[in-house]
């Protein structure tokens, strides 16, 4: 395996990078220049040939998304950038735009060219403070040196960014229900067909991408599509940050490549599970994923590895549990979850969830009987695949992948009634991470 | 007497002037009221729907729909506390019960003091520093009972306590003001 060097991370050991001085010093901007001297057409095609797929959780190709985008129509095209980062586990966006918020801008503005789109918008989750705060500095730089407004660079292309707060909803990260709440409406999901590239903000053709997406945009247009798609594997291509957490000796954000295995990201990256005990399950990609346990630590974390292994890469983001863990207490609180940010439209996830969290937590503490389980196998079946949109089926993660894998768990608990597993530590406290540090190791070193 | 100040109001226009559609400015014009208010209150709420030109039914469903709008008044400090699964294995719940019994009465609403509210929160994407709690929005990482302790002293004495990252947090109220937009002079 040759040296690794992170691509969208690169930037977060460099303090300054985060200014725009600093960003221009390491390099930033000049995608934008080339981006904007290249025929729209022909970015969407390299966007395309590099493979990229949607960093949100769903993995769509990101070039293919830009190319439904109809052509020379006279409704204008929006951008809109999903930063309503709340997947339980992810907190990949939150750190790429605290220390590296022009990355993202010039993603945003080379985007924006490609599709013909003259406002983007950026729809901020409200509880990322500081994450918008880095943000609106950038965009404001941005204006004040030309990369952003009327004539961007020198050229007659004219590009504006609108910041816009969520204000506390999971289900806003939910691309057609961020753009009812970006309307100004409760953010529910709409029915497709039609999708945003034909029927999005104001009905308007729409390009709704994801934080991490864009931010590797203006790297594909700078050292190009063959480039990229030589790193990860053949379908799934480039780099993907994962955001590690749980019981691991170090948590947070590794970018690696794609199809790096579970184990190398676990052990290596971040530090492996404290005292040396026994991975028990992890997410590999946030809490609506299916739970794999330490029998899967071989799988490579691609699109395609992941799906076949039963579960799904989602954002990446990687939650640890250990022996000493108990699952049915976090299918418990994942399902909590879902119950309180379930957006109430469809029936399925809106009484599915509420009952399942009924009955897990007669199960975690005392009252649940073997009949239990088979009642959550058959919620679990009423609820997936028949909702508006993938908040229900990401409920049934959890609950599914728990009984599969740990029957035995639910059926001491029903015959010692409620949690055999007593009190279980907590994670240590350390000290938080210095600004400026990075949780990017020497991967070269590792995968080789 | 309207809710919004006058400076408010006119602040109000520029918000709605940001986007093609007025009605975009929904979730600002209502963070607004929160800059003035504390809280979103029903008055608040009509006149949010006359300067959009909806109805104040439709304005109602959109601010009971977000939990950053606060449906009464709310303490000084809003100490948000993490219990989603990351946070929980850090101590995350252990943690919110010791946050209400050290505030005691009307933690959960208002303290009576009306310096602080404590509630219960989903995700706040920073499981790295778990068990994460935020105060009117700036995370403190790795927090303690022990660090949660000299957070609530801290704010109470007037002595914030720097967060994780980025400048110390503003009041509630101001906080607001921030998140409809109006630019974050603590930067």
């Amino acid at each position: 395996m040759p040296e690794f060097e992170p691509v969208i991370t690169a930037r977060w050991g460099t303090e300054s990078a985060d200014a725009i001085d600093g960003y221009l010093e390491s390099g930033g901007y000049g995608a934008l220049r080339t981006a904007l001297d290249t025929d729209p057409g022909d970015l969407i095609e390299t966007v395309k040939a590099s493979g990229l797929r949607g960093r949100g959780g769903a993995g769509f190709p990101t070039g293919m998304k830009w190319d439904f985008i109809p052509k020379g129509g006279d409704a204008p095209v929006y951008v809109v950038v999903n930063a309503d980062e709340g997947e339980p586990g992810t907190f990949k966006d939150r750190e790429l735009m605290e220390r590296d918020p022009h990355q993202l801008i010039e993603g945003i503005a080379i985007t924006a060219h490609a599709v013909g789109c003259r406002t983007a918008f950026i729809y901020m989750r409200g509880e990322f403070l500081h994450a918008a705060r880095q943000v609106e500095r950038a965009i404001a730089e941005a204006y004040d040196r030309g990369f952003l407004g009327r004539g961007v660079a020198g050229t007659d292309i004219d590009i504006d960014v609108v910041m816009h707060r969520g204000a506390g909803a999971y289900i806003c990260g939910e691309e057609t229900a961020l753009l009812d709440s970006l309307e100004g409406r409760r953010g529910q999901p709409r029915l497709r067909p039609p999708f945003p590239a034909v029927e999005g903000l104001y009905r308007s053709p729409t390009v709704v991408n994801n934080v991490e997406t864009i931010s590797t945009v203006p790297h594909i247009v700078e050292r190009g599509a063959d480039w990229y798609a030589g790193l990860g594997t053949e379908k799934s291509t480039g780099t993907k940050i994962f955001s590690v957490s749980g019981r691991v000796e170090r948590p947070g954000n590794y970018e690696a490549p794609m199809g790096t295995p579970a184990r190398v990201v676990i052990d290596e990256l971040a530090g492996g599970v404290p005292g040396g005990k026994r991975v028990k399950a992890w997410t590999p990609g946030g809490s609506s994923t299916p739970f794999l346990t330490d029998d899967h630590l071989a799988t490579p974390l691609d699109f395609e590895s992941v799906q076949a292994a039963g579960s799904l890469l989602g954002t990446g983001a990687v939650i640890v549990l250990d022996e000493t863990d108990c699952v049915v207490d976090a299918a418990l609180r994942f399902t909590q979850f879902y119950a309180h940010e379930s957006c109430g439209k469809c029936t399925p996830c809106r009484e599915g969830t509420w009952w399942l969290t009924k009955i897990l937590h007669r199960l975690e503490h005392g009252g649940g009987r073997l009949d239990d389980l088979v009642a959550m196998q058959d919620i679990g079946d009423n609820m997936l695949f028949k909702n508006f949109c993938a908040l229900g089926d990401g409920a049934v993660s959890p609950i599914h992948s728990s009984l599969k894998y740990f029957r035995d768990d639910y059926v001491e608990h029903i015959k010692a009634g409620g949690c055999p597993m007593g009190e279980r530590p907590a994670v240590a406290a350390a000290e938080p991470r210095e600004a400026g540090t990075t949780g990017v190791v020497e991967l070269g070193e590792v995968l080789r | 007497m309207g809710v919004l100040s006058e400076e408010l109001r006119a602040r109000a226009d520029e918000l709605v002037a940001r986007y093609p559609l007025r009605r975009s400015a929904l979730l600002p014009l209502l963070y607004l009221v929160q800059a003035e208010q504390g809280y979103v209150s029903r008055e608040g709420m009509q006149e949010v729907a006359e300067i959009l030109d909806l109805t104040t039914a439709e304005v109602e469903a959109v601010a009971t729909f977000y939990t950053m709008f606060k449906k009464a008044p709310a303490g000084r400090w809003l100490v948000s506390v993490c219990t989603n699964v990351s946070c929980a294995l850090a101590g995350g719940r252990e943690l919110y019960d010791r946050a209400v019994e050290e505030l005691g009465e009307g933690a959960r609403e208002v303290t009576p003091d009306g310096l602080f509210t404590v509630e219960e929160v989903e995700c706040l994407g920073a499981c790295d520093q778990a068990p994460v709690v935020q105060v009117n929005y700036c995370s403190y990482a790795r927090v303690d009972p022990e660090r949660l302790r000299a957070l609530i002293a801290g704010l109470r004495e007037g002595d914030v306590p720097a967060p994780v990252t980025g400048p110390k947090p503003a009041e509630h109220a101001a906080t607001s003001r921030i998140l409809a937009g109006l630019g974050d002079d603590r930067a």
